[in-house]
């Protein structure tokens, strides 16, 4: 089983978390060009690497950062939004 | 050993044909190299070869021949998809699968089993019909059939699905089929190398170069190619390929996992899909139940398999046939699934002048293979898009123009 570690609740199996998508800073809409916004809208850097992504312990609802290698399937640290250290 | 059978040995009146011609080096320069030796990049070669005179093509390959998802999946051939777009191009593929074997002078075991994608919910009844509705509009043998017809084909289904999610009804495909991967993709690679496209194994791209936008050569792992043009059909390393060209997509790779039993007696010959409880099962003709589920829920790079996996799917399997309670699982594996946005594939020019994309192809590529390998060709050929792949290419994103194809594999509506 994976194990993954909710900030507050510790090591969990992964099965009670759910992936939230990577973290991603959102361009103003005011301001950027539409090719920008169709770029932040659908482009994902799809290439394997390590990661920040949201993830969500589902038993408690809480919402935190995982950084996470998508090639070798390791969960690097995880901490919650704004407490990154 | 005996002399009787000996002679055959010695004998040079019946060769043992070979598949493919080894190929010792790489050439300094190709008209075409094509990345990925699975279905599609072979299918790719084989009629750019066969339909358009164009021989001089590396098919380069990091593994094996048809090692990646074209040996990974389960083999399910249809063309009962949501949106116009959808069942055209996957109804062309339909045709060109049913006469392959003769083509290739090869046995696919081809199967045609019928089709059901069974509705637990009103909500999911209502896509099945709306599903048959486009199908018929198109002329693809599509129909909406109640719960009894179901028991009738399958006598051994629960209905009730131990009682959590009854089945009121379904929509039904005759003309779903099953055909045997591997030869596929060694179908269309003795095809393509006996009208003289190379395929050379174990050769790893390692960059493309690009110039002034335009595609100039490829650096392998055995030595450097020029080319103006080249086809990428790598499935789940397509973000890799595409990084080394600078090109930003909207793919994402999750792995899909599917399994198979120990073989048993015969007892399906339809293949059924269940959206609400996340199962795909199918009988090959070697008596193996061939099962399937949804994506993993997280992006992954790895075709390592998990215990998660069976346990949910059997789980779900036992609901809808609880006599397989004492057959064993035999294998699971995975692939890597390169997901789109909008469930249907990426296909066509790019950016970069010469260099092609036939990809997005995430959990519905096996049955596009051969249409993928013809439409691809004549893009390729004629620098300009197939008729049936417009409503596939990558700036439909930046167009906001998507495709919404919600009729793939392992897709819940």
């Amino acid at each position: 089983m994976k194990i993954m570690t909710c900030p507050i609740n510790g090591p969990r199996p992964v099965s009670e978390f759910v992936y939230g998508g990577s973290v991603r800073d959102m361009p103003d809409p005011h301001t950027c060009s539409d090719d920008e916004w169709a770029a932040y809208v659908f482009n994902r850097g799809g290439a394997p690497g390590v990661k920040r992504e949201w993830w969500c312990h589902t038993a408690s609802n809480t919402w935190f950062i995982a950084e996470r290698d998508t090639e070798q399937d390791r969960v690097l640290r995880t901490y919650l939004h704004g407490e990154e250290g | 050993m005996p002399w009787r059978l000996l002679r055959f040995a010695l004998s040079k009146h019946h060769p043992e044909g070979r598949m493919f011609t080894p190929h010792s080096r790489l050439k300094p320069h190709y008209d075409v190299v094509i990345i990925g030796a699975g279905g599609h990049g072979l299918a790719a070669a084989y009629y750019l070869a066969r339909d358009h005179g164009i021989t001089d093509i590396a098919v380069l390959e990091k593994g094996y021949i048809g090692g990646g998802n074209t040996g990974r999946n389960t083999t399910i051939i249809r063309s009962n998809y949501l949106t116009p777009e959808g069942v055209r191009f996957y109804d062309e593929s339909l045709r060109l699968w049913q006469d392959l074997s003769t083509d290739f002078d090869l046995n696919l075991f081809y199967s045609n089993r019928g089709h059901f994608t069974l509705a637990h919910t009103d909500a999911a009844l209502r896509t099945c019909r709306w599903r048959a509705e486009v199908n018929k509009h198109y002329g693809v043998n599509s129909e909406v059939v109640d719960a009894a017809f179901v028991k009738r084909t399958v006598p051994m289904i629960d209905l009730s699905c131990s009682g959590h999610a009854p089945i009121l009804g379904a929509l039904y495909h005759a003309p779903g089929a099953v055909a045997r991967h591997d030869a596929v993709a060694w179908g269309y690679g003795r095809g393509a190398d006996q009208r003289g496209v190379e395929i050379h194994q174990q050769t790893e791209v390692l960059g493309i170069e690009v110039q002034a936008g335009k595609v100039r050569g490829v650096r392998t792992n055995r030595g450097n190619i020029t080319t103006g043009k080249v086809l990428c059909a790598v499935a789940g390393a397509t973000p890799r390929i595409l990084r080394m060209v600078d090109l930003d997509s909207p793919l994402y790779i999750h792995p899909l996992q599917a399994m198979v039993s120990e073989p048993v007696k015969p007892w399906l010959d339809t293949i059924l899909v269940s959206g609400s409880l996340h199962i795909y099962i199918s009988q090959s003709s070697r008596g193996e139940l061939v099962m399937g589920a949804a994506l993993d829920p997280y992006e992954l790079h790895s075709t390592r398999s998990t215990l998660d996996f069976p346990e949910g799917l059997c789980a779900h399997m036992l609901d809808m046939f609880p006599f397989l309670s004492t057959v064993k699982v035999m294998r699971q594996w995975a692939g890597m699934a390169d997901m789109t946005p909008d469930f249907a594939p990426i296909m066509g020019k790019t950016p970069i002048e010469g260099f092609y994309l036939d990809a997005g192809w995430g959990t519905w590529g096996f049955k596009a293979t051969p249409v993928c390998g013809k439409t691809m060709a004549y893009t390729v050929a004629h620098d300009h898009h197939h008729p049936l792949i417009t409503g596939f290419t990558l700036d439909r994103f930046r167009r906001y123009a998507l495709t919404g194809e919600k009729g793939a594999a392992s897709v819940g509506h």
